[in-house]
């Protein structure tokens, strides 16, 4: 955008954006707008100035208005139970998701809400949650004024069908961690009371000493044992019953015989038994899993379209009044109001007030669609500008976007029948190691009998494929960590092993390629002077209409000029009065009076002054920056296509981008996009699709890796694998390149696994294995593959910086 | 030599007192949140006059 202006630009003291309109300021404190104002004034109120200073310009925009009594519904008792998780009677707890939140200094200030407000007693945030529990006294506040409270401040509590359905938060899984230190616990301890049985090379004078620490070490292992192992037999036990040989079999035999073993050793004062080893390994592999199992809590992949429908809606009953109810109780035939920024929640038949619907989010069009009286209106949509009422012909879960959901592919959960090469690869290993303790056993009952079972059990338990799973998990771990570090979030570790396998690639236009904000710009005719720009840009600002927003945004900030008589017809343009000077921009027909005149590609706005055409300006759609060269490098590894539910008004521009052989869909429905994912898929093809809204979802999930690009992370994406930030969009190709690596990264420490296997292993044929060796050996392998599989991903994600 | 299990004792109990430590501090949910704790201590203390009795144990 050119920002040729020599005005000093001064920022708004509550949220950091440019100050362009008039002169909003208390002392020497500038603001954006009036919401911006009155938050500070609330802030300053309660003497919380604190909050200005932790970081600079914290606050959120308030440019778009809460409609008042937009949480009335919170006054209904049946929402407000299925929100508030603990009440005793008067004091009650509530946690809401603020999506705002993004500071330290918002931390500061929703934890001091009770100074704004003594109904509140307290409040707890979860950063990384993004959330605040409030406790509160319902006595001396309600719910709504909760939520209104957070809402003055600028955290607008996001609340909606998708909370209300799991009525329980989900509680933090914690077994885990108790786990892990149990297990670190026991094994620490074994370790220690195992000390003099290696340094004495077997024979501790005192027996009585000896069978004291050999009782003490199988109490310690008792836990470990039963506890903290389960999980390995329950998944072990779990895939044997689907007849598949899943990479916990071996583990969860090895520690099985590791445990009876050692129980036979010490029972028979044969030997001292593997018991550290055992508990060793499952403690390095359960910290292993904790490590890739970590998840982004504050980001969903699994939404579906209650996350982004209303919570409630306000139904006009037949003798005039007014009621909140929750929207999954709408019926056929009831009369609601939509208000402004509201998402219709159920297609519905327009019968007062004008339509103009934003469907952006749904079918990918970028232009807001205008509806009459009498016209259907389909569930999704945004209304901008006044308040509709509609008449409600199919229930929400009936309608024309819920019935996406409908399909097939929504009900299966994707990636879980798929099954990883790690547990392919360990199955061979299996094998393997089922020949060599066959053969040992062979050779052994021949040469010595006595030998057997310790040759046996030793192989067994020595050759646990514990470093083919720390390897997968350590590997997991670290690059999704690093992924994350470049604001690309994958949802666990199956999606990388799915990215390195994909060869197609399908973009969505609308808001993955193109963004809004960053319209193409420029004007046909002679270019207008300083002044008149200033009389354009000052009518541009008063529509909401995209286009309008968009030339505005292109042109030299100015203080306004006065603006009289303003007419905005929908669909046509604006005219107004502005300094005195008639001012009339919109489509040709609109500014020049006469019909068809087609200029040129993209959208043409034309501007007259004082009935005097000066030209048009071209608006077209702002593309990524860097997807030319993205393209580009896309193109030598993958198949690439474009499919949009926009029209083809790009078709030209993206041809030259992509080249002619990519294939190229214009107004294409969500169904349509899911079809043409599974025709790729029929095709065998392994395919990417990158989308970003509610359009998107279904071809999301049909593909074997959706990623959801958004310029807010945090903002409602929709189901997918993974999210990536617009912001590191250039950089795709290196990111795949780099999930790709993963297979390469676990193969490596196979190796070098399977060299300790060596080792070990042929300690256990000659039935020479001592437990000090096995103590030796196995955190030494499991060490070794920890330290290589962070220094490789670590080293392969540094020059994807470059 | 029978010192050796006093000693055992001893270093077992305080092995596990920590251990029992560390499943309270679990169970209390210090390990829930690992982000917003530390910022919060970086925070000046304002004179905040009446604190409501911890309530982390009665939640859920």
């Amino acid at each position: 955008m050119p920002q040729n202006s020599l005005i000093q630009q001064t920022v708004c003291y509550h949220c950091g954006e440019n100050c362009n309109a008039a002169d909003i300021h208390i002392e020497e404190k500038e603001f954006c707008c009036q919401g911006c104002k009155m938050v500070y004034e609330i802030v300053n109120q309660s003497g919380l100035c604190e909050y200005y200073d932790i970081d600079k310009n914290p606050g959120i925009n308030q440019k778009i208005h809460v409609r008042k009594g937009k949480h009335a519904f919170l006054d209904n008792e049946e929402i407000c139970n299925k929100l508030i998780h603990f009440s005793d009677g008067t004091q009650k707890h509530v946690t809401f998701y603020l999506p705002q939140m993004h500071c330290s200094s918002c931390i500061w200030l929703l934890e001091q809400l009770n100074k704004l407000n003594k109904g509140v007693m307290h409040s707890t945030v979860n950063f990384l949650k993004k959330d605040v529990t409030v406790i509160y006294n319902s006595d001396l506040i309600s719910l709504r004024q909760v939520a209104e409270l957070l809402t003055s401040l600028g955290y607008e509590p996001h609340i909606n069908l998708h909370d209300l359905d799991s009525s329980k938060i989900k509680k933090y899984d914690r077994s885990r961690i108790y786990k892990i230190g149990i297990a670190g616990f026991c094994f620490g301890n074994i370790m220690l009371l195992s000390f003099p049985e290696y340094f004495s090379s077997g024979d501790i004078q005192e027996t009585q000493l000896k069978s004291f620490f050999s009782i003490l070490n199988i109490a310690l292992s008792l836990p470990v044992f039963f506890y903290c192992s389960s999980e390995f037999f329950m998944s072990a036990y779990a895939g044997l019953r689907k007849k598949f040989l899943n990479i916990d079999a071996p583990i969860a035999l090895a520690i099985f015989l590791a445990f009876i073993r050692s129980l036979y050793e010490i029972g028979t004062h044969t030997g001292a038994g593997y018991l550290d080893s055992m508990s060793g390994i499952v403690f390095f592999m359960l910290v292993g899993r904790f490590f890739q199992d970590k998840t982004y809590q504050s980001l969903t992949f699994d939404r579906d379209y209650t996350s982004y429908f209303p919570i409630s809606v306000i139904l006009l009953k037949a003798d005039g009044t007014e009621d909140q109810i929750p929207a999954s109780s709408i019926k056929k035939g009831d009369r609601i109001r939509i208000h402004s920024h509201e998402i219709i929640p159920a297609d519905g038949i327009l019968f007062l007030g004008k339509g103009n619907i934003d469907y952006s989010f749904v079918s990918g069009e970028s232009m807001p669609v205008e509806k009459g009286i009498g016209e259907i209106i389909y569930a999704g949509g945004k209304q901008i500008g006044g308040a509709i009422e509609l008449e409600v012909v199919k229930e929400v879960a009936q309608s024309y976007l819920t019935q996406l959901w409908n399909d097939d592919v929504f009900t299966k959960k994707k990636n879980e029948k798929k099954v990883s090469f790690v547990h392919q690869v360990s199955r061979y290993f299996t094998y393997v190691l089922f020949l060599i303790a066959f053969l040992s056993a062979v050779h052994w009952s021949v040469v010595d009998p006595s030998k057997t079972w310790n040759a046996v059990t030793a192989i067994l338990i020595v050759a646990c494929p514990c470093a083919l799973l720390l390897s997968a998990t350590f590997t997991n771990g670290n690059m999704l960590a690093k992924l994350h570090g470049f604001d690309f979030f994958v949802k666990n570790a199956g999606v990388l092993e799915s990215i390195s396998e994909a060869d197609t690639l399908v973009f969505d236009k609308t808001g993955t390629l193109s963004i809004s904000g960053e319209e193409r710009i420029h004007f046909v005719g002679p270019p207008p002077d300083p002044h008149q720009q200033q009389l354009i840009r000052s009518l541009a600002i008063q529509s909401i209409h995209p286009l309008s927003k968009a030339i505005a945004g292109s042109l030299p900030i100015h203080r306004p000029l006065l603006v009289k008589h303003y007419v905005e017809e929908k669909g046509k343009g604006s005219t107004a009065l502005v300094n005195g000077e008639k001012i009339k921009m919109g489509s040709a027909e609109y500014v020049t009076g006469e019909k068809k005149i087609k200029a040129g590609e993209g959208s043409n706005v034309f501007v007259s002054i004082n009935d005097d055409v000066l030209g048009f300006f071209v608006v077209k759609a702002g593309y990524r920056p860097g997807l030319e060269t993205l393209v580009a490098e896309l193109k030598q590894n993958y198949n690439l296509s474009v499919i949009s539910g926009d029209n083809d008004s790009e078709l030209q521009h993206l041809k030259h981008l992509f080249g002619e052989e990519t294939e190229i869909l214009f107004q294409q429905h969500p169904q349509d996009k899911l079809e043409y994912i599974k025709a790729l898929q029929t095709r065998g093809h392994k395919v990417i699709m990158l989308g970003d809204g509610l359009n998107d979802a279904g071809a999301l999930q049909q593909s074997n890796v959706g990623i959801a690009i958004t310029d807010e992370v945090n903002n409602f994406s929709p189901g997918c694998d993974a999210i990536l930030d617009g912001k590191q969009f250039a950089k795709l190709k290196k990111l795949l390149d780099y999930c790709g690596k993963e297979k390469n990264i676990i193969y490596g420490s196979f190796i070098i696994s399977i060299l300790y296997n060596i080792v070990g292993l042929s300690f256990a044929v000659q039935g020479t294995l001592s437990p000090v060796i096995a103590a030796i050996l196995m955190p030494l392998s499991s060490i070794t593959i920890v330290v290589y599989t962070t220094l490789i991903s670590s080293f392969f994600a540094n020059r994807i910086k470059t | 030599m029978s010192v050796i299990i006093i000693l055992l004792a001893a270093s077992l109990s305080i092995a596990l007192a920590f251990l029992i430590a560390f499943i309270w501090s679990v169970k209390s949910g210090q390990y829930d949140d690992d982000y917003t704790p530390s910022v919060r201590m970086l925070f000046d203390d304002t004179i905040s006059p009446e604190k409501p009795e911890s309530n982390t144990e009665t939640e859920k």
